[in-house]
């Protein structure tokens, strides 16, 4: 009886220790205000239901990366997270890097970018270069402002996606009203935004990432985009309303 | 983001107060936006305390958000701790200037502000070189991928050639330094504002209303470098400026009968509550929905480089509101609790530029200690402190040297200095 008793409890002990010590591993929740929203995607919507297929291409700069275009940054992770959470759907993410070009840049090329493809949803960061460049806010609204009509005219649900937060980065740009704008636009175009920036900053006040760390290791951004492409991914099923259990019984 | 700027004043505030004066007009009690002297040389507390809170507000806006941050002005509203600045320094600048061209005549008077404007410059070059050092450090020593990205805005740090010219001639701004530049533009044109108040104060302020509608009309704006423009367009900047100006040289005596109607204040109070709800819709998103969508499309974006008409009638409002219920003879303008802000107000350049390299020193601070609520509550009171005992320093060394001072015609001359600088 006594053995019984003290294995259940050390079973549940082990639970609970497993338990434990997995979160620290994901460690990095996202308050679900910052990833819900009204807008529905769509075209998203659709080809998951219907084609079971969903591509997704991520117009972004060189902070969708960690240190060259492989799966490591955001667009690989979500990706890896969407076949996960989504096993009967054909998760396809690609990713053209634009990088040291302002939203402005990013908008003239944009035909270009977009030729002979027909991805479901554009995830479009930017923000980044126009901020350190101090490029005058106004423009980069109309920037921002043409680059999502034009997304749309092609066809494609669009997401925008804003700057990075990094803590001492506060003492070298400004960064307010790119956000805004941001958040502006979006709202114009009844788009979602991924909140990168308050995302990251809402990790570095909890203590899931010491973004102060100088350390010129790799492993830390790693972590980091790992967690902001499951973020994603969440975000964008949400925003799609899609409900991963009905995709799967109906199958 | 903000920045300060403005002090002429408060040391020729001083002057002037010291002086029997002739002529501030008494402003009533609830009169003239938070400023107005009141006539008997008495000095004018509102606005010093004003001007101290806007330094603190602006310091604690320049660290990174924290737990401070929320009871900063520009998370309830539309405008933020610069338009208190600006306006005060309008407001001083002329009240103090203004009495010295009617009393020594506009040479001497421009004289007097030239020098103003040159200890302003000195004081921004000298922030500029404290930002310098700052950033090679955080340049050298900080190579974290995740910002690989981000770390090429020091590529300038690559051309000091042209960065440290360009700073000299005030189109390199880094972070937290856009005030100085603006408030030294709008200094240098101070002479001929003034001249021309003195005779046609209602023309001034309606010819600064013009350029503040052509500068929208025309989108006009100084260049900056390496690329865009001023963050603080000066052209549209000058309308607070010369506004208060205005207030000083009379036009807050003009209103102030109709700055005391209830109408007015319920008015005011209803456009600082509608822009309390719409700030909160900020932070709250999903109150968004509330604000009708052809509002939202009317309303934003809420230009700050511009001066946003919505954001100039924002401080119009709390102006209005502030001197409503604070009266010049306010009680707790006296309590020692208030003490520190005032004090800090009377010293306004040295503690806007001391608040500037406490925020930069926060900043490294908390980048090297690493983040914690309680480290950035810690960075930020601290800081408020040093300023409070700062500005509790100058006060005390300038009453000493006053003291020392063997008659009259020294005293005088250490007024002006205290004017300058002190």
């Amino acid at each position: 009886m006594r053995a019984i008793a003290g294995l259940t409890a050390l079973a549940l002990l082990w639970n609970a220790a497993a338990a434990w010590a997995e979160e620290p591993a994901a460690g990095c929740d996202v308050p679900a205000y910052l990833l819900s929203t009204d807008v529905k995607l769509n075209k998203v919507a659709e080809a998951v239901k219907t084609d079971r297929r969903l591509d997704i291409l991520v117009i972004g700069s060189r902070s969708a990366t960690v240190t060259a275009p492989d799966g490591s940054g955001f667009p690989g992770r979500m990706e890896a997270a969407l076949r996960e959470k989504l096993p009967t759907v054909q998760v396809q993410v690609s990713l053209q890097l634009q990088i040291k070009r302002t939203a402005e840049d990013v908008v003239k090329d944009m035909e270009s970018l977009l030729a002979g493809r027909n991805p479901n949803l554009v995830i479009w960061q930017t923000g980044t270069v126009d901020a350190m460049r101090a490029v005058d806010p106004d423009d980069f609204r109309t920037a921002v402002d043409d680059g999502v009509a034009a997304l749309q005219k092609h066809g494609a649900d669009v997401m925008l996606m804003n700057l990075q937060y990094g803590p001492r980065m506060e003492t070298m740009m400004t960064t307010a009203p790119y956000l805004d704008v941001m958040r502006v636009v979006a709202q114009q175009h009844e788009i979602p935004l991924f909140d990168r920036f308050a995302i990251m900053h809402h990790w570095n006040e909890t203590g899931s990432f010491d973004l102060f760390s100088p350390s010129r290791g790799v492993e830390l951004a790693k972590r980091v985009h790992d967690c902001l492409g499951r973020a994603l991914s969440t975000f964008v099923i949400d925003a799609a309303r899609i409900k991963p259990a009905e995709l799967r019984t109906q199958r | 983001m903000t920045s300060v700027t403005d002090h002429p004043s408060s040391g020729l505030a001083e002057s002037a107060a010291r002086d029997p004066a002739p002529a501030p007009p008494p402003v009533q009690k609830k009169l003239a936006p938070p400023v107005g002297p009141p006539a008997s040389g008495e000095r004018e507390l509102r606005l010093d305390l004003f001007r101290g809170l806007a330094l603190w507000l602006i310091f604690v806006d320049h660290l990174p958000p924290n737990l401070f941050t929320w009871l900063t002005i520009r998370n309830y509203g539309f405008s933020d701790a610069t338009e208190i600045f600006i306006f005060i320094s309008g407001y001083t600048a002329a009240f103090v200037y203004g009495r010295a061209m009617t009393d020594r005549g506009f040479v001497v008077a421009s004289a007097r502000i030239m020098k103003r404007v040159w200890q302003i410059y000195v004081a921004h070059v000298f922030l500029f070189t404290i930002f310098l050092a700052e950033i090679s450090y955080v340049a050298t020593s900080f190579e974290n991928p995740l910002y690989t990205e981000e770390m090429g805005i020091l590529d300038f740090l690559k051309h000091p050639d042209v960065t440290i010219v360009q700073a000299l001639l005030l189109k390199f701004r880094p972070v937290n330094m856009d005030v100085l530049p603006l408030y030294i533009v709008l200094m240098l044109f101070l002479p001929p504002i003034l001249w021309l108040m003195q005779r046609k104060p209602d023309l001034t302020l309606a010819l600064s209303v013009v350029i503040y509608a052509m500068t929208w009309e025309f989108g006009l704006n100084l260049p900056a470098y390496p690329n865009g423009v001023w963050y603080f367009n000066p052209f549209a900047w000058q309308l607070l400026f010369v506004f208060g100006a205005w207030c000083a040289l009379g036009g807050a005596k003009r209103m102030a009968p109709f700055l005391s109607s209830r109408v007015l204040l319920g008015i005011c109070i209803a456009y600082l509550l509608a822009a309390f709800f719409v700030t909160l819709t900020w932070h709250v998103p999903r109150l968004g929905h509330f604000v009708p969508r052809i509002i939202e499309q009317w309303m934003y974006p809420i230009n700050k480089t511009d001066l946003d008409v919505l954001r100039f009638a924002h401080f119009l409002a709390l102006a209005a509101v502030a001197v409503y219920f604070l009266p010049s003879n306010w009680p707790g303008l006296r309590s020692p609790w208030l003490r520190p802000a005032i004090l800090c107000g009377q010293h306004s350049l040295e503690i806007f530029c001391l608040g500037v390299f406490l925020a930069f020193a926060g900043h490294f601070v908390l980048a090297e200690v690493s983040g914690g609520a309680v480290i950035h509550f810690a960075v930020s009171l601290s800081g408020i402190v040093i300023m409070s005992a700062a500005a509790a320093v100058f006060s005390w060394y300038k009453q000493v040297a006053a003291k020392g001072g063997k008659d009259a015609k020294s005293a005088e001359a250490n007024a002006d200095l205290a004017g300058g600088g002190s």
